[in-house]
């Protein structure tokens, strides 16, 4: 019986990606922030439908810098790939460049949210409207503060040679998390963004 | 450093072919001893018994806040407590029950108990577990330090807007209620995430998820229904935090209002009450078998029903708002389906009544309390469906008759087969028996002293008595019931305390337990009681569900080994698995032991007192204090197989 179950064969020692238990534990742990901006996302919608006044209050959000950053954002998803990539392939050199351009990217989105937030007529405290706003889009940006930092560790953990072909589990796992935080975005800008100047506004 | 290779072929062979086999395990995950390994400790057994022991002083927190209640409302118009203080005690009261007793009582349990069944060496992250029971410790402090200067929350559990809301609640009570809630909610994700990773890979090989206790089955479902529910009493009391300080709109103001509190918050409390009693159902279902020697009526009916029931609990939260006029057609769907969770509820009870009826029943103190529990279950479910009909929730609606029900619910179904779990695992903790005499002595008064506290409460609450008012006048028709409450709630206090004398006694003069003292079929009794810091000299191999009972069942020819196994002493290890079938699949390497979880614990709290006090700069640098402690924590280490030795070391 439990020569039935597979002794005598070679098991990897800690293991990459799902062999490994910080797979599962990233997993949960997008899993749960996931649910986090789900629920805020439903308080932005149940406060627009229950809204008596015109939602978003001073029309549809301009355009042009969240879809600009959405843009950059979706390109750190392609560069931190690109990285992974590399570093399966034993191109470490590689690998750090397209890591160290993802962080730089991440750094454009971060300044470019903080000049769109500088251009609202509106703030935090102005309405409900603007407490969401910068709730669930402050939200996002503390995220993505969050996965700079990890990759930012990570850059340092490349260049101390931490990592190549056959073990470079934490460089996985953390790839895992920043691709989630931009998969985020995606949701908050079609809501926030695209679905206002779309015309599925409220009372306007 | 060697470099460590990336993989190995595991020894397979008995503890006494490998020469100094369990002193190197000794010295491997028990390298110190004293204070220092208990603040350092990464090791499950110490650390959920540091759970269950926290868990247990928050207990005796709430209910001797519930004695003073008790008092008050004993007799008509007295002035025991003003009616500030009685909104504190109830708050306080209902805070600490659900949150700082109820879930960490059961997590603590699971954290011993579940490497024990699942023949592994420790949880999946041991750093995150010492993490977690740090962070819940501090949470609880954290809530309950404005109690000596009489500023405690004073809006209820469910801390409705507007009563809770800046204008007409100042003062730091409620900001204490908003962020400890956060700071807990990140104590109890983690332990969730802790859960199902080691259900996801540490099993014992062998061990299909068909073969699993089902106390597992219980706490991995309310894990994962913790991961979708938490993010929302943690986000509904941050909003909160968030309007009351810096003068944000979403509770106030058109859009949002009351409501949208009572939506999110329900979304989470609903499910939460799975989440307090899946866990302790399954202790039921594990012990009772134990005790009635066979195995549990219909195995995968009830794992089945257990995630069944968490599925329909997430449909049905509204149910707590059928007074607040959403639309008829609302209420009757969530009404109906909120009586349909009846059906797995009554699937379990089935099977544990079938259990004993079909089992030769040995009526030990553990046995008393899970039958206790089927009898207070039926109970509790009966008022819960009572309360799904629409129309007579509208009539009896914030009276005592809710007040009854939760307390069969959530007493009935958590903390009787709680204390029947620590009957049949005392003896596995600590090496020692609890004392069958004073146990059944502490199991009657609590039990009749339950039953004469609670029970009445549903008359009170056809009565028409209000839940929640700090008195109420004689000429009502309350007064006698009243004080048979209060009397009741003693009894059940006094059951409590024989309790506890118990376990103070018996840890120095109970009986000497070996290894097996019931019987049990589970591989945590196959192991030394205590058992050593590293939990099984080998891993052992499962065939079936009953490891230990297989040649007494004789069900079919394979045989579990518990003798012979992986040796896996090549540092800190334990066996990999894959999910479903439980093959082996890798080498889990478990973390040293380590001061930073604590560390961080304090820097995260200091964290939260900082907000507390908008001290944002010493935030802001709690914050560098965290980012740096992580850092440290996730530092890629060659012994835990996460990166090569290098080169210049
Ligand atoms: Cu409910």
């Amino acid at each position: 019986m439990s020569e039935g179950i597979g002794v005598g064969h070679a098991l990897p020692i800690g293991g990459e990606g799902r062999q490994s238990v910080g797979w599962w534990g990233v997993m949960c742990l997008i899993a749960t922030e996931g649910a986090l901006f789900a629920y805020l996302l439903f308080a932005y919608f149940y406060a627009a439908v229950n809204a008596d006044t015109p939602w978003p209050p001073s029309g549809p959000p301009d355009l042009k810098i969240a879809s600009l950053n959405t843009v950059i954002l979706i390109s750190t998803s392609g560069t931190l790939w690109l990285s992974e990539h590399d570093l399966e392939r034993n191109r470490i050199r590689r690998s750090r460049l397209w890591l160290l351009a993802t962080i730089v990217l991440g750094v454009i989105f971060v300044s470019l949210q903080l000049v769109e937030w500088s251009n609202k007529d509106f703030t935090p405290t102005s309405h409900t409207y603007g407490s969401l706003f910068f709730i669930i889009t402050g939200t996002h940006l503390a995220h993505v503060c969050v996965g700079i930092v990890a990759l930012a560790f990570m850059l340092v953990w490349t260049l101390l040679h931490y990592f190549d072909a056959e073990r470079h589990n934490v460089f996985t796992v953390g790839a895992l998390y920043w691709h989630f935080v931009d998969v985020v975005w995606l949701f908050i800008f079609s809501s926030l963004y695209l679905l206002p100047n779309l015309g599925l506004t409220h009372g306007g | 450093m060697q470099t460590p290779r990336l993989e190995r072929v595991p020894r397979f062979a008995s503890p006494q072919d490998v020469a100094g086999l369990e002193a190197r395990l000794e010295r491997l995950f028990e390298p110190t001893h004293g204070l220092r390994a208990w603040l350092g400790t990464v090791d499950h057994k110490k650390l959920g018994v540091l759970y269950i022991v926290t868990a247990f002083v928050f207990l005796l927190a709430g209910g001797i806040e519930a004695l003073v209640l008790r008092v008050q409302l004993a007799f008509p118009s007295q002035r025991l407590l003003s009616p500030e203080a009685y909104n504190q005690l109830f708050t306080m009261h209902g805070m600490t029950m659900i949150f700082l007793y109820s879930l960490p009582v059961l997590s603590g349990i699971a954290i011993y108990v579940w490497p024990l069944m699942l023949g592994a060496r420790d949880l999946a992250f041991p750093r995150l577990n010492a993490l977690t029971y740090w962070t819940y410790l501090f949470s609880g402090l954290f809530l309950y330090s404005t109690l000596p200067i009489g500023l405690s929350p004073n809006a209820g559990w469910f801390n409705y807007v507007p009563l809770s809301a800046q204008p007409y609640n100042p003062g730091p009570g409620i900001d204490v209620f908003a962020l400890g809630m956060v700071l807990l909610g990140f104590s109890t994700t983690g332990s969730s995430i802790n859960f199902i990773a080691t259900l996801a890979r540490l099993r014992a090989p062998g061990m299909s998820i068909n073969r699993m206790p089902i106390l597992v089955w219980g706490t991995v479902t309310a894990s994962v229904g913790n991961l979708f529910m938490l993010p929302a009493v943690s986000l509904c009391f941050f909003l909160l935090h968030l309007d009351r300080n810096y003068g944000m709109h979403v509770y106030s103001g058109y859009g949002g209002g009351p409501l949208l509190w009572q939506h999110i918050f329900w979304f989470f409390g609903h499910p939460w009450v799975y989440a307090l009693v899946l866990p302790a159902m399954g202790i039921a279902s594990d012990g009772l078998p134990t005790f009635c020697r066979r195995p549990l009526v219909g195995y995968t009916f009830v794992a089945l029903s257990t995630v069944a029931t968490m599925m329909i609990g997430y449909g049905v939260w509204t149910h707590h708002m059928f007074a607040t006029g959403l639309s008829p057609m609302a209420n009757s769907l969530i009404g109906a389906a909120s009586i349909t969770i009846a059906i797995p509820s009554a699937i379990g009870v089935f099977a544990w009544i079938a259990t004993i009826w079909t089992g030769r029943p040995v009526i030990t103190t553990a046995f008393l309390h899970f039958a206790a529990m089927i009898f207070l279950f039926v109970a509790g479910g009966v008022t819960g469906v009572m309360t799904a009909a629409v129309a007579l929730d509208w009539q009896l609606h914030d009276t005592y008759f809710v007040v009854a029900h939760l307390h069969y619910v959530l007493l009935g179904i958590n903390l009787f087969p709680v204390l029947g779990g620590i009957y049949y695992w005392f003896p596995k903790m600590s090496g020692r028996m609890l004392d069958e005499t004073l146990g059944k002595i502490g199991f009657w008064l609590s039990f009749i002293g339950f039953n004469i506290a609670f029970f009445p409460m549903h008359l009170l609450g056809l009565l028409g008595m209000p839940r929640r008012i700090y008195t109420y006048e004689t000429g009502l028709g309350w007064d006698r019931i009243n004080l048979v409450i209060t009397v009741g709630a003693f009894l059940l206090a006094l059951g409590i305390a024989v309790f506890l004398f118990n376990v103070a006694r018996s840890l120095r003069h109970g009986r000497v337990a070996g290894n097996d003292p019931w019987g049990g079929g589970s591989l945590e009794w196959s192991t030394t009681s205590p058992p050593p810091a590293y939990n099984f000299a080998v891993i052992p191999f499962v065939a079936s569900r009953h490891p230990l009972w297989e040649n007494a069942l004789d069900e079919g020819p394979q045989r579990s080994v518990v003798r012979r196994g992986f040796v896996l002493d090549a540092g800190k290890e334990t066996a990999g698995t894959t999910l479903l079938d439980g093959m082996p699949y890798t080498i889990v390497r478990i973390a040293d032991e380590t001061y930073v979880p604590l560390a961080l614990a304090v820097a995260i709290t200091l964290f939260f007192v900082a907000l507390l006090f908008k001290a944002l700069w010493i935030a802001a640098a709690c914050i560098i204090a965290m980012i740096a402690l992580t850092g440290a924590w996730m530092w890629p280490r060659a012994e835990l197989g996460q990166r090569r030795a290098v080169r210049h070391e």
